[in-house]
């Protein structure tokens, strides 16, 4: 495999570049993804039927503290990217588990979040709405959920098999991923939170 | 015994239990014939696990074909039913399954693969590349989609099939008036083949965008190679509307959700709004790259380059943005207000622009040429008379007023065979027939072909034309029967002949296939139509690294400057070359898929669990997996090219 | 073999215009009413319009065809090689432009008209009639003469009608092909459709959106009278008709085919229609949706009131 040492290693050879070109049309068909997911979210967002409008179930608290969480960890996945261009493994593992350790952080905050709708009576059958908010939370926790164990696997290779082309560019791509999932949480806090609780 | 229960078929008749016997008796005689040949391994190492774009592209030839029979059974049993009032060949709830499934494996299963086998085995041919830029994933797509096929055509003979129609409107397709788990089916198989899909689109953008041969501008690609970049494009985007409204109908079936249902807020119309956001766009995925081989194809018999390759290009751009903005003229008579229907009326009318600049670059392509009829041409000098006439009907039927008329009548169904078969089906079936030589080494029967041709023709004009003057005269498409005061039963019978006219030129395509493989003659050199593109520059049957030299491109027409105005287009030497490894894990994945499929269809919730972790884990496995290729040695492709260069003459 | 293309195209065209303007009119091209004439108008104009395209499109082919045949060209006729000229791609674009322009003006004057009073009944008061379905039957209720039908409809001639349709059930489609154009009635939302009849006569109706197993019975038939023949139609529902109970009412919607059938009062009384859909449009719907399930009661008769006003 050719190797051109002048780039980022995540960039260096031929499969690399590739890789990362399909990834950016992957989040690109993500966009369009949560895009409809958010018109369906919009659409229904009144249509409450006889259960709870967003006013009544929204708390700030969990809601701000999942929020500080997942920006932090997008923060600490890009210093193990930096530390991965400096090849600074320690660090870039340091990083990872940060981040690891944030997002199932985040994830457990949003399982409280889930059981406290359940609570109080917001469930998934219960109207439209409901069905179009735990949907469009689900699949972005669903994401959160599967790009956890994504990085864990992207850290065990990185301890076995170093900061490699492939490790590097593997690391690289997760990191696009995870800035992307925060970019939704953003929207879903502004738009579905905060417009919701207004 | 109620576990059981579910797998019976609801509305069992004969024809069911025929088809019953029949499939077992064929997957019998299949499995019985591999192993008696002892072809199980050779199908192992060479197809299944296999990553070649060239056989991949194969099996999606071999799958579409398979479901063009199956569709096509699907739309005669339709022609018959009402070529006659009051006919008893199917009752009402057969005849909602059939047209049901006759849509989704028409559009879904036939077409998508159809024009998924060319994307495969041109774009990396007409861009001198060496693979597609993910084969691995390419794999997974393809046995994905060959999954959701096969889970979608076992409905019929376990649990039943959909019957809400192609496009499942709910409430219609929810549980209270969609018992049957036949629209589970539709949910799920769909979802699954349309992953597999949406990573296709992922594949070939990046293809196209990263693997084009030297000097090979953006504005140099070969028209059909334009026309699937810009399909898959369209993919990207329109595809994930899909996934999320099949997510959201299978939620409202299997776990109670509210989005589309009557009742605590759900909202119908929002499954119809969703599904041609991305249903519009999807069908010019299909007539996208059915121009661009058309383009192929005149330009190659008409002896001439392509007129107006820019504006073919900033056509098919304006068509595809505006394919995104038209989806409400499918539901004209929801009641959106004059206004919305205003806007959407224009929009839709003004796609007929850039859909007439390429029909006039056609014509303007044949100008000053030395056209040679040819069975692919004959397809696309047929196909322009006709397509045109579908494409002014849907002009007409963009004018949403008169829509009201329209809608949900024959004519629209009329209009939309009138644009999908001599737009589509021609553009395949004469996609086939010009790169059949290149992919198998040999040519179809001419004569045939073109009676092939004549017959789908003649059989078209009689089996649509009619719809036309029916669907005028108020028969409401979906109907399974009629009484004799309509009026409508000598337009249904002419219809029912031209359907088995079209049933007979398939017969005919088939018997042109076992005449030619039986005696066609071989060594007919690797360019037997004097073509112009790169793709007929490598040999015939192409090597698996498709080209042993990465060839230069200097025009949109490289292959045949090198023939005519002396073009070098192989320059320096043989280089070893990398190839990917062949896997069977996308074929073991989807499989899982499969098994996942069928359990959640039936609610079988611990099987669904377990391959649902047989599903992760495969993706774990893969992230884990240290797979680097393997390289060809200079001394066994300088072999390989030594053998085909005789095999040539 | 061009000839032969030529042949069918021709025959086919013939055929079109034979039986568009033959002795047996097609429902959709004999209106009968102001909606439907509007709309067989836009239709034919198209059609003549469209068939001129076509045949033009035919004309170059056939000819470029026949005069750059290779049998017809030298043997060692070389095709030059033309990149595209700017003045002719122009001109193909801006003739179509020209085209849709045309259309579209057409299109979106006929969009209001339909979506408005007939032409010519805008000074009478229109009748309402609410049209529901479920499967699969009609169900039409006169609340200003209390009067509820199944399966059909009696209207006066020569008065603006304006339907209100909705569904129990899947999503059906009102249309009568000779009074006008069709729409979807759906379970959540009150569409408006506006009709009216020129002259007494007696129309086929039919649900046109596919609906489940009975949908291709799911027909009603419509009878236009003068106005004189109307009324008395009324007394006499009012004298002879059942009254119609929330527990007949049941039993209409229960899935099946059923003849025709009269009654006095309309289920708008019990079960009235769901013309505040859930908030589609205004964002305050949240307290209205509430009202609307807590208080069926007094929702009822605002509703009523409302409808009378009209």
């Amino acid at each position: 495999m050719k190797v051109d040492n002048s780039l980022p290693l995540e960039y260096s050879t031929e499969e690399n570049n590739l890789k990362i070109l399909g990834f950016w049309i992957f989040i690109g068909a993500e966009i369009m993804l949560f895009a409809t997911l958010f018109t369906a979210y919009f659409t229904l967002e009144n249509r409450t039927g006889n259960g709870p409008t967003g006013a009544d179930i929204f708390e700030i608290a969990p809601v701000l503290v999942e929020t500080i969480l997942l920006l932090a960890s997008s923060f600490t996945i890009g210093l193990a990217i930096h530390a991965m261009r400096l090849n600074k493994k320690k660090a870039t593992m340091g990083f990872f588990i940060v981040t690891l350790i944030l997002g199932a952080a985040f994830l457990g905050f949003e399982i409280y979040e889930f059981t406290h709708y359940v609570h109080v009576g917001a469930g998934l059958q219960t109207s439209a709405f409901t069905a179009a908010l735990l949907t469009t939370l689900g699949t972005h926790g669903l994401h959160v959920t599967l790009g956890f164990f994504w990085g864990l696997f992207i850290l065990i290779q990185i301890k076995k098999r170093g900061l490699t082309p492939e490790t590097a560019n593997k690391s690289f791509i997760f990191s696009l991923y995870w800035h992307f999932l925060d970019i939704i949480w953003i929207f879903i806090f502004s738009f579905i939170y905060l417009k919701g609780m207004m | 015994m109620d576990f059981f229960d579910r797998f019976a078929v609801p509305h069992p008749s004969f024809l069911i239990y025929a088809s019953m016997v029949g499939i077992g008796l064929t997957m019998l005689a299949i499995v019985v014939g591999i192993t008696y040949f002892k072809k199980w391994g050779y199908l192992w190492r060479e197809w299944i696990t296999t990553v070649d774009h060239k056989r991949i592209g194969i099996m999606y030839l071999l799958s579409a074909l398979l479901m063009l029979f199956r569709g096509g059974v699907d739309a005669v049993m339709m022609r018959y039913q009402l070529s006659m009032p009051e006919n008893t060949f199917l009752d009402s709830q057969h005849y909602n399954e059939v047209f049901s499934t006759h849509g989704v494996v028409m559009i879904l299963f036939m077409a998508m693969p159809f024009i998924i086998f060319f994307f495969n085995y041109l774009v990396p041919l007409q861009i001198g590349a060496r693979d597609v830029a993910f084969p691995r994933l390419n794999a997974l797509s393809f046995w994905l989609f060959f999954m959701g096929m096969g889970l979608f055509n076992i409905s019929f003979i376990v649990g039943g099939s959909p019957d809400a129609g192609w496009t499942s409107y709910f409430p219609l397709a929810g549980n209270e008036f969609s018992t049957s788990v036949g629209t589970n089916y539709y949910m799920i198989a769909i979802q699954i083949a349309g992953i597999g899909t949406l990573m296709t689109g992922i594949n070939f953008i990046t293809t196209i965008l990263k693997m084009r041969a030297p000097g090979m501008k953006l504005m140099k690609m070969p028209m059909f190679t334009w026309s699937a970049f810009i399909a898959n494009v369209i993919i990207v985007f329109a595809f994930p509307v899909l996934t999320v409204l099949l997510a959201m109908g299978t939620m409202d079936r299997l776990f109670g959700t509210n989005f589309f249902t009557t009742d605590n807020g759900g909202m119908d119309m929002l499954w119809a709004n969703l599904f041609w956001v991305w249903g519009h766009p999807e069908v010019y995925i299909l007539i996208l790259p059915a121009f661009g081989l058309y383009s192929e194809i005149i330009s190659t018999f008409a002896r001439r380059n392509l007129y107006g390759y820019k504006s073919m290009v900033a056509s098919m751009v304006v068509i595809s943005l505006l394919s995104f903005f038209v989806w409400a003229h499918h539901f004209f008579t929801m009641g959106q207000g004059p206004l919305a229907n205003s806007i959407f009326s224009i929009t839709t009318m003004a796609i007929a622009v850039p859909t007439g600049v390429k029909i006039f670059n056609w014509l303007f392509t044949l100008w000053k040429g030395k056209i040679e009829f040819t069975t692919p041409m004959l397809y696309s000098m047929l196909f322009i008379p006709l397509f045109t006439l579908g494409g002014v009907t849907g002009v007409m039927l963009a004018m949403s007023a008169a829509d009201y008329q329209y809608h949900n009548t024959m004519f629209l169904v009329a209009h939309f065979h009138n644009v999908i078969i001599p737009g589509v089906v021609y553009a395949m079936l004469a996609g086939l027939t010009f790169y059949w030589p290149k992919i198998f080494g040999f040519m179809l029967n001419e004569k045939l072909g073109k009676w092939t041709a004549w017959l789908l023709s003649v059989g078209f004009v009689l089996a649509f034309i009619p719809m036309y003057i029916t669907g005028l005269d108020g028969q409401a498409r979906r109907m399974y029967t009629y009484s004799e005061s309509t009026g409508f039963s000598a337009m249904n019978m002419v219809s029912f002949i031209g359907a088995a006219i079209m049933a007979i030129a398939f017969v005919l395509l088939v018997y042109n296939i076992y005449y030619s493989i039986r005696y066609s003659p071989r060594n007919i050199g690797s360019d037997p139509w004097d073509a112009r593109s790169l793709e007929w520059a490598t040999h015939t049957p192409v090597p698996e690294y498709n080209f042993a030299i990465t060839p230069q491109v200097e025009s949109t027409q490289p292959f045949w400057d090198s023939k005519k105005n002396g073009h070098q287009l192989f320059k320096g030497d043989i280089e070893k070359i990398h190839m990917p490894n062949n896997s069977g894990l996308p074929f073991i994945m989807s499989c899982i898929f499969f098994v996942f499929g069928f359990a959640m269809i039936f609610s079988i919730w611990p099987l669904a669990i377990i391959t649902l972790i047989g599903i992760l884990g495969c993706l774990a496995y893969r992230s884990f997996e240290k797979d680097h290729g393997r390289y060809i040695s200079v001394e066994e492709i300088k072999e390989t090219e030594t053998r085909l260069r005789g095999a040539k003459k | 073999m061009k000839l032969k293309m030529k042949w069918i195209l021709l025959t086919m065209v013939i055929t079109i215009s034979t039986v568009l303007t033959g002795c047996e009119p097609l429902l959709v091209l004999d209106p009968k009413g102001p909606q439907a004439k509007t709309q067989a108008d836009d239709i034919m104009l198209s059609i003549w319009l469209m068939l001129g395209i076509v045949i033009v499109v035919l004309a170059i082919l056939v000819f470029v065809l026949l005069k750059y045949r290779a049998s017809n060209q030298p043997k060692d006729y070389e095709p030059p090689h033309i990149e595209g000229s700017p003045i002719v791609e122009a001109i193909c674009i801006g003739i179509p432009i020209i085209i849709v322009i045309f259309l579209s003006i057409v299109s979106v004057k006929s969009n209001y008209e339909v979506e408005a009073t007939p032409a010519g009944y805008e000074d009478q008061e229109p009748l309402v009639i609410y049209a529901s379905s479920s499967n699969w039957k009609w169900h039409f209720s006169y609340p200003e003469e209390n009067i509820e039908t199944v399966n059909y409809l009696y209207i006066p001639a020569d008065r603006a009608i304006e339907f209100k349709l909705y569904s129990y059930g899947p999503i059906t489609s009102f249309w009568i092909p000779q009074l006008g154009g069709q729409k979807y009635a759906m379970s959540d939302m009150v569409t408006t459709l506006h009709l009216a009849a020129d002259a007494p006569g007696e129309f086929s109706g039919r649900n046109a959106n596919f609906s489940g197993a009975g949908f291709a019975e799911n027909t009603f038939e419509v009878t236009a009278m003068t106005p004189a023949d109307y009324l008395d139609w009324v007394e006499e529902v009012h004298e002879t008709a059942p009254a119609l109970t929330e527990d007949k009412f049941e039993e209409l919607l229960e899935p099946g085919h059923l003849g025709r059938s009269t009654y006095t009062g309309t289920h708008l009384e019990f079960a009235p229609a769901p013309e505040h859909d859930h908030g589609s449009t205004d964002n305050n719907t949240n307290e209205s949706e509430h009202e609307q399930h807590n208080e069926h009661e007094s929702h009822d008769s605002d509703e009523h009131s409302e409808h009378t006003n009209h």
